[in-house]
């Protein structure tokens, strides 16, 4: 799966977790970019990325996640 | 392994549209209350409950009535990140008939919302506070230095959660609901954990051994997690990634299953569980189809791996029968043939007197369900139908949606554990009323013949040859009393609930005069049938009692138990030299029933507000007794009236 087509399922994660399906996320979006992306929406958010793409992350680089851009590149690891 | 729980296998997965059907809901909606439940039925992640979590607080806060679902407030003092399980609960209580309002306090904070009587959780009117702490916060999680100091250490944790569970009871006046704890898979030594007491698993169970008796001494109510993890499995229950990176006590996965299983605990502490389970006949009861098969083909008993998950089932129904769930049949077969089995072959755990109600025909399933229902006196959403066909349930779903239906698996093996699972019977308390429940319905069945025999009314009733017997609250019957104070829903006249503990408050004095009714007759004892509370109106001018409280059991109806509980508050009254009675009907949507309840007993209706209130009054020194077919009342109420006497 390419960069875009993870960032467009990830897009899709968030907007059901944020209720809010105008949303539009890139690479370099940080959570404090995006209304309502609180640490409380940061669990349900990285718990709903892993359901989607049925990955596990680990605790060290979800505690080192600044972008939407690192998460994609989470994902892209943990599917390889 | 059985089934899974983690995945609610018993509910339906929501549709696609999930959200967006949320989102549509609207506070002018027609039954918007009965729609939200119907959503919350479904199977739901954690961002589906979320979704209908907001919809439900923002048709709330729109002022829309939900009803039939009942109001509950939950305050959670959390010892960890209870965030993610506060958005998931309110769709999972929808879906056991419960409008949830969460008051979430900060994290660890528990002594110092707690004991401080203006603290936002003491002063958020909850109608319970849950203590949501786990083996962490109360300092079970490492092992102790020594047997002494581990017993210490249980001691300690039970006595910090008694000290904000009275806190919490004298400051917000609301019972506390506290979770068992699971036992997180590190053991130190192996099998040998289990002999040795300083160990964190010994005492984690020791601290779960004493919980329930803590429990019983407080009134506090018991939230089993422990045994939702044991479900499970503790290594899918915990997560440590999470619990270090964000402190969620928990795997997110469980979420949905410790919210739906929360949700039936408030459900059933709102007198919203379910109490008759409706099975179908055919390969639900036993393998194979009577009609085509015969008696002698079907798969029923021991020695044949089909007929004895069979068994299982029955032996599951009879064991629910034996604590007072109501079992009826709806079978689409020939009246006749479909009793053959019960009837005829040896096998068979569940016998024709087993059954309330018995409905074999070829009408489609959700008429027979109606009639069930009728002929129970029960509303749709007390029922559970079980039945092996898809097609049967899709079609009861949606004709019928307050009927609980539950999705089985292929194997029939499994439909006990699935039944189980769905938990639609929970309760919070059991009572000696329980047991004789279901049986009473059957005796129902010789009364309907005594009937008709009978040439009217008054000579049935007579011929039931009725006992009553009257008087105040007391300890040993307030479990009873507070079930049927807080299970009551059609014939309650002012739907107010009393906790157990409030209940003690009315026992010593906070009301001017309490009353508890049984009943039996030829056939079978009711038990206690009937709860009166009334209360002085201090502020009236001359001698009032108020009647607070009025509820009775639906099993007596018709048999003029309402016009004997109204002599004997008359009586008493008159003696302790009391003027006026006062009373009052509150509509719900259940209590339709008795909204002409005092109109029929000659009370005078003073008013009736917007909302169809109604207040009432009757002169004692204007009101006679009339004769009534139950033999003993005259000396039960000079009983009653003279105790009263005594006792001031």
């Amino acid at each position: 799966m390419d960069q875009s087509a993870i960032l467009a399922r990830i897009t899709d994660v968030v907007r059901d977790e944020l209720d809010d399906d105008a949303l539009a996320l890139t690479p370099a979006t940080r959570a404090s970019d995006v209304a309502g992306w609180d640490s409380l929406a940061h669990v349900r958010i990285v718990v709903g990325v892993e359901q989607a793409f049925k990955v596990r992350f680990a605790t060290s680089d979800i505690a080192r996640l600044k972008t939407v851009g690192d998460l994609v590149g989470l994902v892209q690891r943990g599917l390889a | 392994m059985s089934i899974n729980h983690l995945e609610l296998p018993w509910l339906v997965g929501a549709p696609p549209d999930f959200r967006k059907a949320c989102a549509a809901l609207s506070p002018g909606d027609a039954d918007v209350g009965a729609r939200v439940q119907e959503l919350a039925s479904f199977r739901l992640t954690n961002t589906e409950a979320g979704a209908l979590g907001r919809a439900i607080e923002r048709l709330r806060s729109g002022g829309a009535s939900l009803k039939p679902l009942q109001p509950f407030k939950l305050a959670i003092l959390p010892g960890a990140t209870f965030d993610m399980v506060a958005q998931s609960l309110p769709a999972a209580a929808a879906r056991s008939g419960v409008l949830l309002d969460v008051v979430l306090a900060q994290m660890d904070q528990v002594e110092q919302q707690a004991l401080d009587p203006q603290s936002q959780v003491c002063r958020s009117g909850a109608d319970a506070v849950l203590l949501a702490v786990d083996h962490n916060w109360l300092a079970l999680a490492a092992p102790a230095h020594s047997a002494e100091d581990a017993q210490a250490r249980v001691a300690g944790a039970l006595a910090r959660l008694k000290n904000a569970m009275a806190a919490l009871s004298a400051h917000c006046g609301a019972p506390s609901v506290v979770l068992s704890l699971a036992v997180p898979p590190l053991p130190l030594f192996g099998s040998y954990d289990r002999q040795l007491a300083f160990t964190p698993r010994r005492m984690i169970e020791t601290f779960n051994v004493a919980l329930p008796e803590l429990c019983e001494a407080t009134g506090a109510i018991l939230f089993d997690a422990a045994t939702l993890a044991n479900m499970i499995g503790t290594a899918a229950w915990f997560d440590p990634r999470l619990h270090h990176l964000y402190k969620v006590p928990f795997s997110t996965q469980a979420i949905p299953l410790f919210c739906d299983a929360f949700g039936r605990l408030l459900g059933a502490i709102r007198g919203r569980s379910r109490k008759c389970l409706v099975l179908d006949l055919d390969n639900t009861c036993w393998g194979g189809v009577i009609g085509d098969d015969g008696v002698e083909n079907i798969r029923i008993g021991q020695g044949n791996p089909e007929g004895e998950a069979f068994l299982a089932i029955q032996r599951y129904a009879l064991e629910l029968k034996a604590r007072g769930i109501v079992l009826a049949v709806s079978s689409k077969n020939d009246d006749q043939v479909a009793r053959q089995p019960f009837r005829e072959h040896p096998d068979m755990l569940l016998k024709e007197s087993d059954i309330a109600v018995f409905q074999a025909n070829w009408q489609d399933k959700p008429s027979n369900l109606e009639a069930i229902a009728k002929a129970l006196n029960f509303g749709l959403d007390a029922l559970v139908f079980l039945d092996d066909n898809s097609a049967e349930r899709a079609m009861v779903r949606r004709a019928l949606p307050a009927v609980a239906v539950p999705e089985l698996p292929e194997d029939p093996a499994d439909y006990p554990a699935t039944l189980a699972a769905a938990g639609y019977f929970e309760a919070v308390s059991f009572s000696d009323e329980d047991r004789t429940r279901a049986d009473s319905y059957a005796a129902n069945a010789l009364r309907a013949e005594v009937l008709s025999r009978s040439r009217d009314l008054g000579d049935y009733l007579n011929a039931l040859e009725m006992q009553i017997h009257f008087s105040r609250f007391d300890a040993m019957n307030r479990g009873r009393i507070g079930q049927l104070i807080n299970k009551s829903n059609q014939f309650n006249l002012t739907t107010r609930r009393y906790s157990e503990a409030g209940i003690a408050r009315f026992e010593q004095g906070d009301a001017a005069f309490t009353l508890q009714v049984r009943l039996r007759d030829r056939f079978s004892d009711f038990g206690m049938i009937g709860v009166a509370i009334c209360c002085a109106d201090s502020e009236a001018a001359e001698p009032t009692w108020l009647i607070d409280t009025w509820v009775m059991s639906c099993r007596v109806l018709g048999r003029k138990v309402e016009e004997a509980m109204l002599a004997a508050i008359a009586q008493t009254a008159r003696r302790a030299g009391v003027a006026i009675l006062k009373a009052l009907y509150i509509p719900t949507s259940k209590n339709g029933m008795v909204s002409e309840h005092f109109d029929k007993l000659g009370f005078a209706r003073v008013s009736e507000t917007g909302e169809g209130e109604r207040h009432y009054r009757l002169e004692i020194a204007d009101y006679r007794a009339p004769a009534l077919p139950i033999q003993n009342l005259a000396e039960e109420c000079e009983k009653l009236s003279g105790a009263l006497l005594n006792a001031n």
